[in-house]
């Protein structure tokens, strides 16, 4: 009989890890399908809320930052569509980096119980977010239709820009779910991060009206942040002419993304054996 | 073959003693402070606990392996380390086949999805492929008798269609190697019936299977070999019988025999003293463990000390629980100064498998105690049952076989 050996240690390479991972594609597809069935039942609405909190916020922060902040006097096209990347990145982005750090703790019930690579937890999480990335387009390109903006042929990257959204908020995500295991903190901090988040990144406003407060530091610190750089990257290809692209704000997106991944995934497997004792 | 070798697997814990897995973050950060500005002085004793002290262990294939000890004694932390949900410390586990645990039934069910949805959902937890759980699909739901409920969100379920539900899932799993814990312990009798039936099923085509449960009825039937934990160490294995004897001997609180040399040092009073009380297997063969078919002879004897006095014995046994099984007394005599002896029968066949603790009472003139010796004596019974297939606990305090049911055929139809 030929059957092969698994052997049970303290230590596990690399490349049996990632072929672990592969095995287990069909538990990472049923719990990225649980998410998306479960989190509309009982609703009245259902999908339907997918498409009303991006076109909602849209319309909220056009009217706040474009009418009442007066920032739409010298745009080419509407505002709605000038917050529109920032709100579909911003949306994204909250919404992941809270399912990411909440993922063990609330799977908690099959952390105890059963042995799968535990980054199937938190890489299915990624997943509803997708869905509601995909809706914010859709309806992007609806809102374009409206206004009769015709976007150019850089759209087809944004597939691209959204995977690196998705990676950035994955190092920062997985870190915060590893140590929410130990410290449940962190579960305080990520939402009262992302209320106040918007506001310094560019969801409602432009990068450029940064720079043109008049002090140099204040632009130098806001490139820092990945959601810029995110936000920057998807105006450019969303929006046609009317964002050049941000080289200072896409090196320490790129930086930021290489460095957390690898880190993030470090640290991961370092703790994931030890959750069962601190959850 | 050998399809599970456990080489030298230990398990530590850490208890810190100041600051545990509950902290906040703001008790780590004092503490890493701390331990920057004042490094020597701290006084942070990390205590080890070791769950599991090399463990060596060979599982060939077809063994069922029962896994007996105390709580605390690692059970279920080796039944982890085995089902990779916490890695050893040191050694090495190796595993040949595929390999299923069952520590809980219908683990990650979520409440808000259907009876189907769940299947596929915890069927891939348990690491079933679609198509092996589309071809059992039918038979699950089946052997769970939902048919009617599949499309009702199981949050809507009875607890009982929950727990069918679940045990249905991992029944219908087909791995070389199966690791139960103490699943059984919820569900009726005939989930319990039913569940141990498909283990056995499991255990008879040639499969393995590794099961914990503090129920020794079930581990003696389902198992052919056992091993015995304590405090983390493997203190035997081999046969099941020889290792579940070993447990009940080493585990129960045994006191059989007391006895004093002299009057004065005997617990009593100015009245009466105990001398010695004893209790044996009334056998023809002496056991030295009981088990429900043993007659049992307990002899008691005690100074008295007062002339002529008319004295009678009380027996009281209580069960584990501290319920009074029977109390029962002898005919009042008139003694002189001296030893009086008593000694009393307990038939085979009449209690039931358990703990049993037996206290005494001299009582004078027919009305006064004059004395309560509690706690003179604490045994157990060991379960012994033939033409049944039911591994359950056997109800009652009693199982007396001099009551019996007549049944015949009356008519036919």
């Amino acid at each position: 009989m030929d059957v092969k050996e698994r052997v049970i240690t303290a230590q596990k390479s690399t490349k049996d890890y990632i072929k672990e991972i592969w095995e287990y594609k069909e538990l990472f597809l049923i719990l990225a399908k649980r998410d998306l069935l479960v989190k509309y039942k009982q609703t009245i609405l259902g999908i339907g809320w997918s498409v009303i909190r991006p076109l909602i916020t849209m319309i909220v922060m056009a009217f706040a930052f474009g009418k009442i902040g007066k920032l739409d006097t010298n745009t080419s096209i509407p505002f709605t569509l000038v917050v529109a990347p920032g709100v579909i990145v911003w949306l994204f982005f909250s919404q992941s980096l809270m399912a990411l750090s909440q993922s063990i703790v609330l799977n908690s019930n099959l952390v105890t119980k059963v042995y799968f690579p535990r980054l199937i937890i938190p890489l299915s999480t990624i997943f509803l977010g997708l869905v509601d990335v995909l809706i914010s387009i859709i309806l992007f390109f609806i809102i374009s239709i409206w206004y009769q903006f015709v976007p150019d042929i850089k759209i087809l990257l944004v597939p691209v820009f959204i995977i690196m959204t998705f990676l950035s908020t994955f190092g920062i995500g997985l870190i915060s779910a590893v140590l929410n295991v130990k410290f449940r903190d962190i579960g305080q901090l990520i939402p009262f991060i992302i209320q106040f988040g918007y506001f310094v990144s560019p969801v409602g406003y432009l990068t450029l009206s940064v720079r043109d407060t008049g002090n140099p530091w204040f632009y130098k610190l806001f490139v820092l942040n990945p959601v810029t750089g995110c936000i920057d990257a998807l105006r450019w290809c969303m929006l046609g002419d009317f964002a050049a692209f941000n080289w200072e704000s896409f090196i320490p997106l790129v930086i930021f993304l290489v460095i957390t991944f690898f880190i993030s995934i470090k640290f991961f497997r370092k703790h994931e054996n030890s959750f069962v004792d601190h959850i | 073959m050998t399809v599970l070798s456990i080489e030298n697997v230990s398990k530590k814990y850490q208890l810190h003693q100041k600051g545990n897995s509950n902290d906040d973050l703001r008790d780590t950060l004092t503490r890493w402070t701390r331990n920057v500005f004042k490094p020597s002085t701290s006084k942070n004793k990390i205590e080890e606990f070791w769950a599991l002290k090399n463990i060596n262990l060979e599982v060939k294939q077809g063994d069922r392996l029962g896994l007996v000890g105390a709580n605390g004694a690692g059970k279920s932390t080796l039944l982890k380390v085995l089902s990779q949900i916490t890695e050893p410390t040191n050694g090495i586990v190796r595993v040949k086949g595929r390999m299923a645990s069952l520590l809980e039934v219908g683990t990650g069910f979520h409440p808000e999805l259907t009876g189907r949805e769940n299947i596929f959902l915890n069927g891939a937890i348990l690491g079933m492929h679609k198509a092996e759980i589309l071809k059992h699909f039918e038979a699950i739901v089946d052997f769970a008798g939902i048919e009617k409920f599949i499309d009702t969100p199981v949050k809507r379920y009875s607890s009982g269609m929950y727990v069918r539900l679940g045990f249905a899932i991992a029944a219908h799993l087909e791995p070389e190697i199966l690791v139960v814990d103490e699943v059984l312990a919820v569900g009726d009798a005939d989930f319990q019936k039913k569940s141990i039936g498909k283990m056995r099923d499991v255990s008879n085509s040639g499969r393995t299977l590794i099961f914990v449960s503090h129920n020794l009825t079930a581990v003696q039937g389902l198992c052919d070999k056992g091993a015995y934990l304590r405090n983390g160490e493997l203190i035997k294995y081999g046969k099941i019988d020889t290792v579940v004897n070993e447990y009940v001997k080493t585990v129960s609180k045994f006191q059989l025999k007391q006895n004093w040399p002299t009057a004065e040092e005997g617990p009593g009073n100015e009245n009466v003293r105990i001398k010695s009380i004893s209790l044996l297997s009334n056998d023809t063969i002496v056991q030295n463990s009981f088990d429900t078919r043993t007659p049992l002879k307990m002899t008691f004897e005690y100074w008295n000390l007062i002339e002529n006095a008319e004295l009678n014995v009380s027996l009281f046994l209580y069960s584990m629980t501290g319920e009074c099984v029977f109390n029962i007394g002898d005919d009042a005599k008139f003694y002189q100064k001296g030893v009086v002896s008593s000694e009393c029968l307990i038939p085979g066949d009449f209690l039931n498998d358990g703990s049993y603790y037996i206290s005494i009472m001299i009582v004078k003139d027919r009305i006064a105690p004059v004395y309560f010796f509690e706690d003179a004596l604490a045994f157990d019974i060991i379960d012994y049952r033939e033409g049944t297939d039911w591994y359950g606990k056997w109800p009652g305090a009693v199982r007396p076989k001099m009551i019996s049911i007549n049944s015949v055929q009356k008519s036919l139809l």
